[in-house]
């Protein structure tokens, strides 16, 4: 039976982990909402720009000379793999399920016999990825010291990738992240960026859209070729975004989860608690009352 | 048709202008046009410069944009920024202080990359000094 003292003092550390814990929940919550507003301010920009290239695609996805970066290589050998995760961990199962997609889906090519290559945003996936797969690495983003993340952050890591495509290293480029739902749920997100997905024109709207007859200032394949990269870049500026917001929903239920259950700890602690100690009362009172009775 | 553009100025950050309003002056790479209401179906990419609204016969905003595109229709005008400014916030000195110091970022490169993304700074600066 422990002492009284370790008790006392279990309860104490007990307690101050889940002060701990407290704060970093609220200050997850804080960040949450910043990352919401920013997920959300960033809406209206990869919404028109979907529109447009909806628009530029719908005259050209019929061209042979489409843009490589729109239509793909043609083949589907080489894979490039991003993987965003966070760079700080107690979030709870966040970095660990886009971890295990992202695995999931590496066997899977490398037993079709595909050739991958990935690239991690973010230092927990970096460390995960690499037990296993380092050799498959092309690249590993650091995102610590970003504090605010901003569109020019997106750029190291989609300039490395147009680079990449260029160069032809790759034919298909994927992204893993999270999508943020709600604060209690985060769904693994793969996104297609390389070739784009098309969507099918079922839409009334971007029928009516597409039959518009744009006039194109430059030519188009010249706007296109401007469009495709900077549309990676929002792409991507929106997946890290998505990320953020989720990794602070994660974190922040994850340590709602901690503190609840230091609570409950500490609760049981005070019982045993309370117990030995009446215990050890009680143990000293008939040590007396059979030392008297002995006189 | 109304007689207004619907006119909205979207950055990859936030939406920073969305208004209806008489004649917008885009700066495109091959020229700046003017677009009023029932203009027809256009797309452009813009390069560094003002982008201005027009009230009437009052300038209404003057926003400098780095570069971008423009999509024009019948009715609304889209511009996608890289990144925009309200030209009222530029101070010329501080201007003036950081072309000079692009000016030297442009002695000091060695490499070609190091001097093409200084001189693409200059001319940045420059467009932004001359729009004040």
């Amino acid at each position: 039976m422990a002492s009284l003292k370790d008790l006392k003092n279990r309860i104490s550390s007990v307690r101050s982990t889940q002060k701990i814990t407290k704060a970093m929940q609220m200050v997850a919550a804080s960040k949450l909402r910043r990352a919401q507003e920013q997920a959300e301010a960033a809406r209206p920009y990869s919404e028109r720009m979907e529109r447009m290239m909806g628009s530029l695609t719908a005259n050209l996805m019929s061209a042979d000379d489409a843009p490589k970066l729109m239509a793909g290589t043609g083949k589907d050998d080489v894979h490039l793999l991003i993987v965003a995760t966070s760079e700080r961990g107690l979030c709870g199962g966040f970095n660990s399920s886009i971890v295990r997609a992202a695995r999931a889906k590496i066997q899977i090519l490398l037993g079709e016999g595909k050739t991958v290559k990935v690239m991690s945003v973010g230092k927990k996936g970096t460390d995960a990825l690499k037990r296993n797969y380092s050799q498959y690495f092309v690249d590993s983003v650091d995102m610590s010291g970003i504090k605010k993340l901003t569109f020019a952050d997106a750029h190291p890591v989609s300039d490395s990738i147009n680079a990449m495509f260029e160069a032809g290293d790759f034919d298909v480029c994927t992204i893993f992240y999270n999508k943020f739902v709600t604060v209690m749920e985060q769904v693994v997100t793969e996104q297609q960026l390389v070739p784009l997905p098309m969507e099918k024109p079922d839409d009334a709207v971007s029928a009516e859209d597409s039959n518009l007859a744009y006039e194109f200032e430059p030519e188009e394949d010249e706007i296109l070729a401007e469009l495709l990269p900077r549309n990676m870049a929002v792409q991507i500026y929106r997946a890290l975004l998505e990320n953020a917001a989720s990794e602070q929903g994660a974190r922040m239920s994850a340590m709602d989860n901690a503190t609840r259950n230091a609570g409950d700890m500490i609760d049981k602690l005070n019982i045993v608690y309370n117990r030995t100690r009446q215990a050890k009362i009680t143990s000293e009172l008939i040590e007396i009352i059979s030392g008297a009775e002995a006189v | 048709m109304s007689d207004k553009v619907s006119f909205e100025l979207v950055s990859p950050e936030k939406l920073l202008l969305s208004e209806d309003c008489e004649m917008v002056v885009v700066p495109g790479t091959e020229g700046d046009f003017g677009v009023l209401a029932g203009h027809a179906p256009m797309i452009s990419s813009i390069r560094p410069g003002v982008i201005e609204v027009h009230e009437g016969s009052n300038v209404t905003h003057r926003l400098f944009v780095s570069g971008g595109l423009a999509e024009v229709t019948n009715e609304r005008l889209t511009v996608l920024a890289e990144e925009a400014l309200p030209v009222e916030d530029f101070d010329a000195a501080d201007l003036d202080q950081r072309i000079k110091d692009a000016g030297e970022d442009l002695e000091d490169a060695k490499t070609d990359e190091g001097r093409h993304k200084a001189e693409a700074t200059i001319a940045l600066l420059t467009e932004m000094r001359a729009a004040i």
